[in-house]
C-alpha cells in the first residue's frame, strides 16, 4: 500500500446510519480513505453504495454518524457546505452535464460562480481540465453533440477543474456502451496516478484489480468485507462476497 | 353579398373610425407591455416559492395559485377598481389592472413555470450543488434556463391569452382596442370597426402563435 498511514485519512466516516422512511439503507458504516488512495466499493444493487457516496458530500444527510473530510466536519451545521463541496468532486452514473451549456461552460460555471474566477482565468482552467480528459478539441460542443463517454469525461473535467481533494465516482461507466468504457477508465487511471484520492463505486473489476488500494464489499447497508483487491477477489471470506464476485465475473 | 360588405367590411366606416381604433390599439399595446412582465414576475416568484424547502411555503404558494386561477379575472378587476375604494384604497384604473393581472396572470405563469422546474431532472441540481453552487445559483444558472426552455410553448400560449385578456380593462374605463371598436360600432350602427379590431388582434398575435407551433413541432421532433 502506498502512503500507509503516514498522515490521518483524508476521508473519515464513522458509524453512518441512513433511513428512508421504514427502510434502513446504511447501518453504521465506517469508511476511511488515506490520501492518494483509491477505495473501490462493490456490492449488489440496493446495498447502499450510492447513499454512502452521497453522504460523503452531503447530498444525503446521514441520520447518525460523523464525517470528516480534509479536516472539515461535514455534518456540523456551522460548516459552509458549499465551500466544503469545492474540495469534494463527484461524478454521476448519468453524467448530469448541463444540456444548455457547452463543455467549456459546464466546466467554467462553478469556477466563476463558486471560486469567483474571472472569465479568462476560468477559460484557461477549463481548457486545461478538458485537455486532461482528452476533449480540448470539443470545448464548444454541447452535451447532445458528444458521445456518452465524452460526456462523462466532460463531467470529470467539471469536477477536477475545481481542484478537489477527493473525487467520488458513482458507477461512472454503468450507463456507457461497452466500447466507450475504456476511455473513461483510462482518464480515471490517469487521475489516480497523478495522486488523486478517489472513492469509486463500480462493477469494473479489472479496473479495481489494477488500480484499487482497497476493495470494500457492501451488502444490506453494511460493510461486509474490506481488503486489498487480491484478497477480496481471490480469497473472499464471506459467502456473499464469493457469490457476488462469481456473478460479476461471469459478465 | 353587398349587404355583407356594407355591414362588416365597410371601408368608409373603418377609415372614419381609424383615429380612435389606432388609439385603442396603442392602449392595448401599452397594457400588454405592462401586464406581461408583471405576470411573469409574479409567475417566477410563485414558481420559486413552490420549490421552497419549507412545506408550508409550498402549500401557501399552491393555495395562492389555485385562488387566483379560480377567481374570474373580470370579477377580480372590478373588485380592485370599485371595491377597494370602500376600504379607503383607491388604486385607480391602471393600478387595478396592474394588480389584477399580476395576481391572475402571475398564477397562470407560475403554474407553467413550476411544471418547467419539475421537468428538470434532479441530477441537474445534484451535479450543480456538488460543485459548490448555492441553491439560488443552481436555480438561476442551471434549473431555470432549462425550465423556461422546456415550457416555452406554454409560456407563449399563456402570453397570447393574456394579451387577449387585456380587453377586460375596458370595464375600468381604459379605452383599449375592443372598447374603441365598440364605441365606433355604436356611433355608426355598423360592425366593421369590430372586424377591424379582430384583424388588428390577429396581426398582433399571429407571430406569437406561429412561433408557438414551430416550437411545439420542434419539441415533437426532438422527442421522436
Ligand atoms: N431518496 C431516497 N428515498 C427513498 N429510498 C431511497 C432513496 N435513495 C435510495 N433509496 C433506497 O435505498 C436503498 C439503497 O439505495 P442505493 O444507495 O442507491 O443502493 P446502491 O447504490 O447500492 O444500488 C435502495 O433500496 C433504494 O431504493
Ligand atoms: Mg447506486
Amino acid at each position: 500500500m502506498r502512503n500507509a498511514h503516514s498522515s490521518p485519512p483524508i476521508v473519515q466516516a464513522h458509524g453512518l446510519w441512513k433511513r428512508f422512511g421504514a427502510l434502513t439503507v446504511l447501518k453504521g458504516v465506517d469508511l476511511e480513505v488515506a490520501e492518494k488512495q483509491l477505495v473501490f466499493i462493490i456490492g449488489p444493487s440496493g446495498s447502499g453504495k450510492s447513499t454512502l457516496l452521497r453522504c460523503l458530500n452531503r447530498l444525503e444527510t446521514p441520520d447518525d454518524g460523523a464525517i470528516t473530510i480534509d479536516g472539515i466536519n461535514l455534518l456540523s451545521p456551522k460548516t459552509d457546505i458549499n465551500k466544503a463541496r469545492q474540495r469534494i468532486g463527484m461524478v454521476f452514473q448519468s453524467f448530469n452535464l448541463y444540456p444548455h451549456m457547452t463543455a467549456r461552460q459546464n466546466v467554467t460555471l462553478a469556477l466563476r460562480k463558486v471560486l469567483g474566477r474571472g472569465k479568462e482565468e476560468a477559460d484557461i482552467a477549463a481548457r486545461h481540465a478538458l485537455d486532461r480528459v482528452g476533449l480540448g478539441e470539443r470545448m464548444d460542443h454541447f452535451p447532445a453533440q458528444l458521445s456518452g463517454g465524452q460526456q462523462q469525461r466532460v463531467a470529470i473535467a467539471r469536477a477536477i477543474a475545481l481542484e478537489p481533494r477527493v473525487m467520488l465516482f458513482d458507477e461512472p461507466t454503468s450507463a456507457l456502451d461497452p466500447e466507450l468504457v475504456g476511455g473513461v477508465l483510462s482518464v480515471m487511471r490517469e487521475l489516480r496516478e497523478s495522486g488523486m484520492t478517489m472513492v469509486v463505486v463500480s462493477h469494473e473489476m479489472a479496473f479495481a484489480r489494477a488500480a484499487a488500494d482497497t476493495v470494500i464489499f457492501m451488502a444490506d447497508g453494511e460493510k461486509l468485507e474490506e481488503g486489498p483487491p487480491a484478497q477480496i477477489f481471490e480469497q473472499p471470506q464471506h459467502e456473499r462476497t464469493r457469490s457476488f464476485i462469481r456473478q460479476i465475473d461471469r459478465h | 353579398m353587398d349587404d355583407f360588405v356594407q355591414a362588416f367590411l365597410n371601408l368608409d366606416i373603418i377609415s372614419q373610425a381609424s383615429p380612435i381604433l389606432w388609439r385603442g390599439l396603442w392602449q392595448t399595446l401599452l397594457l400588454a407591455v405592462m401586464v406581461v412582465p408583471l405576470g411573469l414576475i409574479g409567475g417566477v416568484i410563485l414558481a420559486l416559492l413552490s420549490t421552497a424547502p419549507l412545506r408550508w411555503v409550498r402549500i401557501l404558494a399552491a393555495g395562492w395559485v389555485d385562488l387566483f386561477r379560480a377567481i374570474p379575472p373580470l370579477v377580480l378587476l372590478v373588485f380592485l377598481y370599485a371595491g377597494l375604494p370602500f376600504a379607503g384604497l383607491d388604486v385607480g384604473a391602471w393600478g387595478a389592472v396592474a394588480i389584477g393581472f399580476f395576481l391572475n396572470t402571475g398564477a397562470y405563469y407560475g403554474e407553467v413555470l413550476r411544471a418547467g422546474i419539475d421537468s428538470v431532472p434532479r441530477g441537474q441540481t445534484e451535479a450543480a450543488r456538488s460543485t459548490g453552487l448555492s441553491q439560488a445559483q443552481t436555480l438561476a444558472f442551471v434549473v431555470l434556463p432549462q425550465a423556461v426552455r422546456n415550457v416555452m410553448p406554454d409560456l407563449i400560449s399563456n402570453t397570447v391569452e393574456v394579451v387577449k385578456l387585456t380587453s377586460i380593462a375596458s370595464v375600468v374605463a381604459l379605452p383599449e382596442l375592443l372598447f374603441q371598436a365598440r364605441q365606433a360600432q355604436n356611433v355608426t350602427y355598423n360592425a366593421s370597426p369590430i372586424v377591424a379590431a379582430a384583424v388588428a388582434y390577429f396581426l398582433l398575435l399571429w407571430p406569437l402563435v406561429r412561433l408557438m407551433s414551430r416550437l411545439e413541432n420542434k419539441a415533437m421532433a426532438g422527442r421522436g
